[in-house]
């Protein structure tokens, strides 16, 4: 390795290191402290890291592994999302207090297997990267503390990893076909070698096979079966990090995968609106009767998983953008929510809607927080979700899809009755005998960092859109 | 006293639609009760006091965009930073900035917990509603346009009645799924036009069937706001519910965003679909005038009474502005800008009594002028103003839009005629009982008069009350050739084909 290498694969050095730290930290017994610093550090360092490595290209492990804009900018993605859960986490008052410094190890090398997922130009690294960043999530899911009548953490981590596994084994019989139709391994070659049989049927099988194992990630119907379950057997803090981070990976590589149907094939764009119209519907239907607010939130994501479709549903470089755009705001807008279930849930329990009542007495910080996320999820300006939604029907109505768009919009007025109904709880009940809720520093930290986060990328997107944009010339290209 | 002379380096819309912002940044700083609702006070008046630069500066002279501020906002989405305004949305801005401390006033003592939320709110909206005003990209009208609702529904939700919760919900859902098309046909002119200038998208020549399908996603976001007959259900809802200074928001500047939509919108935009739709849009505003008036005088709440007579009014609003005519127009324009006086005044004066009285049941007020001269004298002529008594602002508006009403379909004005009448009834019956009806209520001898506060909250609507009702030229003056303009791009040679298959 050169320097210049040495230095482009910088994130992912900083990731390897703390995770070894953290297992040595983790050998010994009640070291949660140490744990919870030495993630902390790591997440901050990473931050930095990938900062730097902001303009790095570079093509590593000959050729397999692509440092490029698109990667560098996801990267620092991870990196910011990641330092949010780890703040977010606190004492972990929900897991079990043998395996908390596990728990940190198990978060550092998801993180670093998303990381390494945005670079991969190789079919065989970016599955290997896809299971170091799924594999250890499938471990954080059961090491929610039992108590009594909290088994669910463990038929949820079932549900879990065999819908992960099938997943991915019909993603890999997917790639298969399309190894078998091109010979090659190697993306940006595939891109080439397919287009002549694009519209072939085994290629489309392939093509959408493959997208299956990333539909699960991202949770897309039919592929949705797990999220609610998970989201409410795992603990708070898990949830968050299922939620958020690895819903962007999966957008990430969905782009690689999706800008190989070039030119457009009709089923394969058929295929796409199909799913980001029955997610849309399912999640926000099945949404509006949630009492358990990780649940809600769970079919939400279903339906933003849809909306973040639209933009696929495009097939052009405007629409891959959007769909990142969105999905990166999403982050933001999720993770403003889930701060506030951590912190509203007492010893870590699930949150129902009853919980939120009279918030914005109990702790007037996190009532913001969760006003500006719920506004945000809901598509209302000035905040990211209603930029990211313009973006994308923007791009889908260019390229013709004006049902798909209004089924869209008919959405996002079926989802804020749900929305409206966690405002509702939070600002206009009364608080009753709930107890006032204290925030330490670092909580505080995220909550102003995620509403600041919001709110630029919905009022000052032009920075970011542009970078995207300019950064998905590298992924089509070559 | 001489005015600054205008420096077109000056950004004073930017200056209008951000000091709110700026102002409620520093509420949220401020300690102590009395000493923010003093700031929220000073600060609104010192904006009022700058939007007077405006009517100073404008050019009535001119149809064009004045004050016209461009910079570029997403240049990946072409989306612009692009504000000005001409007759019609200065004469909307200027309402927009003096209400707001009269909002203010009537909050003083109305408010008494979470004072600093309730301003930061009221100067938030202040933010959006200039905004909405001034903005001539779609975009940015749209984010201004939804991000009021935020607000909008917190005012009614947290201050209101014993029903605000279900209040809120309404008012956020109705308007949220009214505009969600909106935005669908944003993008759709979008990708015609090829930008989000508001200009730009004006006299293009699309074709009659896209005219038909933007009309109507237009209208189902404009009526809804107005609200129109039969989409006004949110509306006594929200209006009861509200405190009083969200119940003058509400009437006086959001209820004119509907009807500002379809002038500013629909009918340059779509000129061939609004002569479409024309005859039926006349007929929804007939049926709202009548229903509005009638549902008002069968009510015995003071704020529903006020809230179905804005339904009637409003009426007349839509009304001016499809009769498509000069009279119409600059009636409906007047219309408007009473409305917002005289229903925002007689909010204020329910606000009054149920401050007193803890109700606004009519049974239970009657009476209450005997032991209230001053209240009384004031609440006469605001109700005298809304029954469009001549020598008020609101005969003036009224009268110019049945005239040009008269030019378009003589049935059509007879059939609305009878909703004079009807105001005239109900007003006069909520007059005769509050003021001077015989008091079953002795209680009410212990009233207090008006203090200085209410007084000063409720002159200056009293003096617009008689400036346009006596001296209305100087604000037809100032949107003459604005409505001139705008008749031109409706009735022009795109929308003539329409008119000939009729």
């Amino acid at each position: 390795m050169t320097t210049a290498e040495f230095t482009a694969f910088l994130p992912e050095l900083v990731l390897l290191a703390g995770a070894l730290v953290l297992f040595v930290i983790s050998l010994g017994d009640g070291r949660t402290r140490q744990a919870r610093a030495a993630a902390l550090v790591m997440a901050v360092a990473t931050v930095v890291a990938c900062a730097l490595c902001l303009g790095q290209q570079a093509l590593l492990f000959n050729g397999a592994y692509r440092v490029d804009a698109f990667s560098q900018i996801l990267k620092l993605v991870f990196a910011a999302g990641f330092t949010f859960v780890v703040l977010l986490s606190g004492e972990l008052c929900d897991i079990r207090a043998d395996v908390k410094p596990e728990y940190y190890l198990f978060v550092a090398l998801s993180v670093c297997g998303l990381v390494m997922l945005v670079s991969c130009v190789d079919i065989l690294t970016l599955v290997i990267a896809l299971e170091l960043s799924s594999f250890p999530l499938y471990m954080l899911v059961p090491l929610r503390s039992e108590r009594w009548g909290q088994r669910s953490q463990m038929e949820s981590a079932i549900k879990y990893i065999m819908f992960g596994v099938a997943a991915n084994g019909i993603m890999l019989f997917g790639m298969s076909y399309l190894f078998g139709l091109t010979g090659t391994t190697f993306l940006p070659e595939m891109i080439v070698k397919l287009r002549p049989v694009v519209t072939s049927p085994l290629a489309i099988a392939g093509l959408a096979m493959t997208f299956c194992g990333l539909f699960f990630k991202l949770a897309v119907f039919p592929f949705h079966f797990w999220t609610p379950d998970v989201y409410q057997g795992a603990s708070n803090e898990t949830a968050s990090l299922i939620a958020s981070l690895a819903k962007v990976g999966a957008v990430a590589v969905l782009v690689r995968f999706v800008s190989l149907v070039s030119p457009e094939s009709q089923s394969v764009v058929g295929l796409l609106t199909l799913l980001a119209v029955a997610s849309m519907f399912y999640g926000n239907l099945i949404a509006l009767v949630q009492k358990d607010l990780k649940r809600l939130l769970g079919f939400s994501g279903i339906a933003h998983a849809g909306y973040a479709l639209i933009g696929f549903a495009a097939l052009d470089n405007a629409g891959y953008a959007a769909a990142l755009y969105y999905i990166v705001g999403y982050l933001f807008m999720v993770l403003a929510c889930f701060v506030v279930i951590c912190k509203v849930s007492c010893n870590g329990v699930n949150v129902s809607m009853d919980d939120l009542a009279g918030l914005h007495r109990r702790s007037p910080l996190l009532a913001v927080t969760l006003v500006v996320g719920i506004f945000a999820l809901a598509g209302i300006p000035p905040f990211v979700g209603f930029m990211g939604k313009l973006t994308l029907l923007s791009a889908a109505l260019a390229k013709g899809h004006l049902s798909l768009v209004i089924i869209a919009v008919v959405n996002t007025a079926i989802a804020i009755y749900y929305y409206l109904c966690v405002v509702r709880e939070a600002c206009f009940r009364d608080a009753g005998d709930l107890p006032a809720i204290q925030l330490d520093g670092p909580t505080r930290a995220v909550c102003v960092l995620l509403i600041v986060g919001i709110l630029v990328l919905g009022v000052v997107p032009a920075t970011v859109i542009d970078a995207i944009t300019s950064s998905l010339a590298c992924v089509s290209l070559r | 006293m001489t005015l600054p002379s205008y420096n077109p380096d000056f950004p004073i819309l930017s200056v209008l639609i951000f000091s709110p912002l700026v102002a409620a940044a520093v509420a949220a700083m401020i300690r102590g009760e009395n000493l923010l609702r003093w700031w929220t006070l000073i600060s609104t008046t010192a904006i009022a006091a700058v939007s007077l630069l405006l009517w100073g500066w404008f050019d009535a002279t001119t149809a064009k965009f004045q004050f016209v501020e461009h910079a570029a906002w997403i240049p990946s989405l072409k989306i612009c930073y692009t504000l000005g305004i001409d007759g019609i949305s200065l004469l909307l801005v200027l309402m927009t900035t003096l209400i707001m401390p009269l909002c203010v006033l009537c909050s003083w003592s109305y408010i008494t917990k979470r004072v600093k939320e309730f301003m930061i709110c009221l100067l938030v909206m202040e933010t959006a509603m200039v905004g909405v005003f001034c903005a001539l990209d779609f975009i940015l009208f749209f984010v201004f346009w939804e991000a009021m609702l935020i607000p909008m529904a917190l005012l009614i939700g947290i201050w209101g009645g014993p029903r605000k919760i279900y209040a809120a919900l309404k008012f956020f859902i109705y308007t949220m799924a009214g505009s969600v098309l909106l935005l669908v046909a944003i993008i759709a002119l979008f990708l015609k036009a090829g930008s989000f200038d508001i200009r730009a998208m004006m006299g293009q020549p699309y074709g009659a069937e896209f005219q038909c399908w933007v009309f109507l996603a237009f209208f189902i976001s404009f009526a809804i706001k107005v609200p129109m007959f039969p989409f006004h259900t949110w509306l006594p809802a929200a209006h009861v519910e509200a405190p009083t200074a969200g119940s003058v928001l509400l009437a006086s500047i959001l209820l004119k965003m509907g009807t500002y939509g379809f002038l500013r919108f629909s009918l340059p935009i779509t000129p061939y679909a609004t002569h479409v739709f024309t005859p039926y849009v006349l007929g929804l505003s007939v049926v709202a005038i009548i229903y509005g008036g009638l549902t008002a005088l069968a009510q015995s709440d003071l704020k529903k009474l006020v809230a179905y007579s804005s339904v009637s009014h409003m009426g007349f609003a839509t009304l001016g502005i499809f009769a498509l005519n000069i009279s119409g127009l600059e009636g409906a324009t007047l219309v408007m800008i009473n409305h917002g006086v005289t229903t925002g005044a007689l909010f204020i004066v329910v606000g009054i009594i149920y401050e007193r009285l803890h109700t606004r049941d009519l049974g239970e007020t009657a009476g209450m002028g005997k032991f209230m001269p001053v209240f009384a004298g004031f609440l006469g002529i605001f109700c005298l103003s809304s029954l469009a008594f001549p020598g008020t602002n609101s005969f003036i508006g009224e009268f110019l839009v049945l005239a040009g009403g008269f030019k378009v379909s003589i049935p059509m004005v007879l059939c609305a005629l009878p909703g004079v009448v009807i105001a005239a009834a109900y007003m006069l019956r909520m007059l005769q009982k509050v003021a001077y009806g015989h008091t079953d209520n002795p209680d009410h001898s212990r009233l207090a008069d008006l203090n200085f506060r209410e007084v000063v909250t409720l002159v200056p609507l009293l003096v617009f009350v008689f400036w346009i009702g006596l001296h209305p030229q100087p604000f037809v003056n100032v949107m003459h050739a604005s409505v001139q303009h705008l008749l031109e791009q409706a009735n022009g040679p795109l929308a003539q084909a329409a008119v000939a298959l009729r």
